[in-house]
């Protein structure tokens, strides 16, 4: 258990049109071992969902470029393979993910079956024959709640919450070693949300998948991840585990502002206390931090240079107000 | 899907009847003499008259229709042909086999080009062949029937010859027709394919289809294609519909007697009852064309289908 599944060394990632280009990942590196969950934190437009892409090589292809760092996968370098051997032994076989919106991310003219089948015949130990291939996609419905019978049936048939259970079923047909779930329950109602989250960590726990959760809402990290990063602008200002997160005193700024947005159900307040500003264009990247400009403890020093990480065992915390006290 | 079919053809009544009180309108208000047409210039004046007695034509206009209307609903009686004076289905029924000939090979061609091309086209967007096959389309739609006919004779039929210039005396005679109508249709179709299959490759379910490893050409010809195909299908339909009556150049340059050249002599010998029969069957045509186009839609998307029924 001791060597890591997955290790993201110094990613960048740019979008790249004719007239801008878009820093959309600014050298970000995090480790995860098998079984373990990484929840990715972050505002809309922080680059979280271009992470999980990245990891699948499924960027954009004519606007996104991977410029810098790796991506190592169990001992493999996935920048390095080729594309068949991403799409034949990597994608939907051992690395899968689910979509943000269930609503687009199937097809609306193929029945559900043969779009879960799909997932198990284009592998590598595929020489199952098709009854074997029915009988795993019948297998893989029912292990997310949806009787057998419905698979004949087309995705306009079924409602929001039963979609990405079939979306889910889709990415867990070949038991992968690592499961990319991009808001898995953003677009669901909030009773369905609890029930499509319950159901992804019970089946993480009994397949014993590696996760990265990416979200927006602690309140999920909370519930179902052992580490946490904070992802803001393509860099991740904090990352350490659940309980670094969440219980201790130290934080980045923008941590901090992160909870604070959240309402207290104990105190009567009129407004909600977002954090104020937007983030940075990422056209034309900051000299400095990145969160400078909306830091409430902002000082001279974080606008001209960029901060250095103030680690404390597994606790990592980019930000001058922690590594100015260090040296 | 039955309910509906059968919903759709009894549809096709009234839409049948405007067609044919808007053609009998404008017939009407086109100039000439249905009588000195047949008799001459130096008919008498009392046989021009009988005659006009005789065709009915001293009647008032929506008396004409009505009786029209009602031959048609009782004896199926299309009336005669003002100019060959035999029923004008005689005449009617012998060009459509060649008319249909043609609309079905300059489709199938069309089809057969356009497709993939458009596919190509778009899986490969601005590449080299991309920008050649768009430029050389956009060439090819502009330019003009009677041209493209002209410039293949003159190579394949008069200089090669391996195709005769016209007639419809064996296959060969179908080709240069085929080709002259497949080109612009076929870049019509291309064009279209490309522009959806641009806008289904982007799609979320192309992403889900490659996360889950299906390999790329499958992503393409079973996940964005089929999605893609309903614009292009009735691309194809409506064209199709145009060209059976629509294809008076090709027709006139190769000299083939199909429906186009038959509408087009009896306008110009104010053959009202012939005209309108050519139009009434080409509508007719075209409406089952695109009735089938429907029914494709179903089959190809089953959220549709879900409507039928």
């Amino acid at each position: 258990m001791s060597e890591n599944l997955l290790e993201v060394k110094d990613l960048e990632v740019i979008y790249k049109t004719d007239q801008k280009t878009v820093h959309a990942i600014n050298r970000i590196g995090f480790t995860l071992q098998r079984g373990e969950t990484l929840g990715i934190v972050g505002e809309t437009g922080a680059g979280k969902t271009t992470t999980g892409l990245s990891i699948l090589r499924l960027l954009p292809e004519r606007t996104g470029h991977v410029v810098g760092g790796s991506i190592i996968f169990d001992g493999t370098d996935l920048m390095k393979l080729s594309e068949e051997e991403m799409r034949s032994s990597i994608r939907g076989e051992r690395i899968s993910m689910i979509f943000q919106d269930p609503m687009t991310s199937l097809n609306p003219v193929m029945t559900v079956g043969e779009q879960i089948a799909e997932a198990i015949i284009y592998h590598s130990e595929s020489d199952k024959s098709s009854s074997e291939v029915e009988a795993r996609v019948d297998e893989v419905l029912e292990m997310v709640g949806i009787p057998a019978f419905r698979k004949k049936d087309y995705p306009h048939q079924f409602s929001g919450g039963m979609k990405q259970r079939v979306v889910i079923a889709m990415a867990l047909a070949c038991e992968p070693e690592l499961l990319i779930a991009d808001e898995p329950t953003t677009a669901l109602d909030v009773t369905i949300q609890a029930q499509v989250l319950a159901m992804i960590s019970e089946l993480r726990d009994r397949l014993g998948t590696a996760m990265i959760m990416i979200t927006n809402d602690l309140g999920i990290i909370a519930q179902i991840c052992d580490q946490v990063a904070v992802m803001y602008a393509g860099q991740l200002v904090e990352t350490g585990t659940l309980e670094d997160i969440f219980v201790k005193k130290e934080h980045h700024p923008y941590t901090v502002g992160l909870f604070g947005a959240i309402p207290n159900l104990n105190e009567e307040t009129d407004r909600l206390s977002p954090i104020d500003g937007l983030m940075p264009e990422l056209l034309k990247l900051p000299k400095g931090c990145f969160f400078a400009e909306r830091c409430p403890h902002c000082m001279e020093i974080c606008k001209s240079v960029p901060p250095k990480a103030h680690v404390n065992g597994t606790h990592r915390i980019t930000c001058h107000l922690f590594t100015s006290k260090d040296e | 899907m039955v309910k509906y079919v059968i919903k759709r053809l009894l549809l096709l009544i009234p839409i049948l009847i405007g067609v044919a009180f808007i053609i009998f309108a404008i017939m009407e208000m086109t100039p000439g003499d249905p009588a000195v047409r047949i008799l001459g210039h130096e008919a008498s004046v009392e046989a021009l008259e009988e005659m006009r007695e005789e065709l009915g034509l001293n009647k008032p206009f929506l008396e004409r229709f009505f009786n029209y209307l009602y031959n048609i609903f009782t004896k199926l009686d299309f009336g005669k042909s003002y100019r060959t004076r035999k029923p004008v289905f005689d005449d009617i029924l012998a060009r459509v086999p060649v008319s249909i000939k043609v609309a079905f090979l300059g489709m199938v061609f069309a089809t057969i080009m356009g497709l993939p091309m458009g596919v190509y086209s778009a899986v490969k967007q601005y590449s080299p062949m991309d920008n050649f096959l768009r430029i050389s389309s956009t060439i090819l739609v502009a330019m003009p029937t009677f041209w493209l006919a002209m410039l293949l004779i003159l190579v394949f039929a008069l200089y090669l010859g391996w195709f005769p210039s016209g007639g419809v005396a064996s296959w060969k005679s179908y080709v240069l027709p085929t080709i002259t109508i497949g080109f612009p249709y076929g870049s019509k179709i291309l064009r279209m394919t490309r522009s959806t299959m641009l806008e289904s490759i982007r799609q979320d379910y192309v992403r889900t289809a490659k996360s889950k490893g299906v390999p790329n050409n499958k992503v393409i010809y079973q996940h964005a294609l089929k999605n893609a195909l309903l614009p292009v299908v009735t691309t194809i339909g409506s064209s199709f519909g145009q060209i059976l009556g629509g294809s008076v150049i090709a027709e006139s340059v190769f000299s083939l007697p199909g429906l186009g050249s038959l509408i087009v002599l009896s306008i110009k010998a104010k053959d009202t009852p012939c005209v309108l029969a050519s139009v009434l069957l080409l509508a007719f045509f075209f409406a089952i064309i695109m009735l089938v186009v429907d029914l494709v839609y179903a089959f190809i998307d089953p959220r549709i289908k879900a409507k039928y029924i």
